[in-house]
């Protein structure tokens, strides 16, 4: 999975719900179709709450890893 | 994002306290970010939340509240003094959790475009002026809160 090349990168380590999406949205709004971004998050509830929000949104979750205690997505824009 | 799928989050805010206002917040707020347009009705003690430095001072009650982790007896509960401990106890474990402040999801609610309805049957009941309210909020009734309802919306109340 971290052969991916990521266009952006944003931490949301340390935030709880219901930042992490939030600030996922934000950034996406300001990428391009195409671009992947590498989303890092400590809060558990974020590996469902991603892939509920790329269902809802029409984005695409390329894949999700654990480092640790960290939640690593990569999330293409699709849209 | 299919075609059924509701668009609009629609919730009823009507308990100014510190459990329940944080509910309403986080699930706009995420709606938004789900590409859903979302509307919050503050209505009854609800109205608390919109008025002017209050949001980050509303308390949670021990008192016909089994759930709180602290386990006091109602006699006990009811004492003066009970209610601010709660909610000193309450904060700092938001706070432990990184939660954001209520000030901090209003804020955010606001930058994201969450429709925040004042109640104006309430403002008359309780004598509120639109002064006494914050900022970038709009007045309305229930049929304000209702049209918007009416349309492919999820529906909540707190």
């Amino acid at each position: 999975m971290s052969d991916l090349k990521a266009d952006l990168t944003l931490d949301n380590s340390g935030l709880s719900c219901p930042m992490p999406i939030i600030k996922t949205k934000k950034a996406m709004d300001g990428m391009k179709v195409g671009e992947i971004l590498k989303m890092v998050a400590t809060d558990p509830g974020s590996v469902s709450d991603i892939q509920a929000w790329v269902k809802k949104t029409g984005q695409e979750l390329l894949g999700q890893e654990t480092e640790g205690e960290k939640f690593v997505f990569y999330i293409r824009k699709a849209k | 994002m299919p075609e059924e799928s509701a668009k609009r989050l629609a919730i009823i805010s009507t308990h100014g306290t510190l459990d329940m206002a944080y509910p309403p917040f986080i699930l706009s707020t995420a709606a938004v970010a789900m590409d859903m347009e979302a509307a919050i009705f503050f209505t009854f003690f609800g109205l608390e939340i919109l008025k002017k430095g209050r949001i980050d001072k509303l308390k949670v009650s021990p008192v016909a509240n089994p759930a709180m982790p602290m386990k006091i007896p109602n006699i006990i509960a009811m004492l003066p003094g009970m209610t601010p401990l709660a909610t000193i106890m309450m904060n700092s474990w938001m706070r432990k959790a990184k939660v954001p402040k209520l000030s901090e999801l209003l804020e955010t609610a606001q930058d994201m475009g969450v429709r925040l309805i004042g109640c104006q049957m309430t403002m008359d009941v309780m004598g509120v002026k639109k002064e006494d309210l914050i900022d970038g909020i709009e007045i309305g009734g229930a049929a304000t809160f209702l049209e918007f309802a009416s349309q492919n919306a999820i529906t909540l109340s707190f």
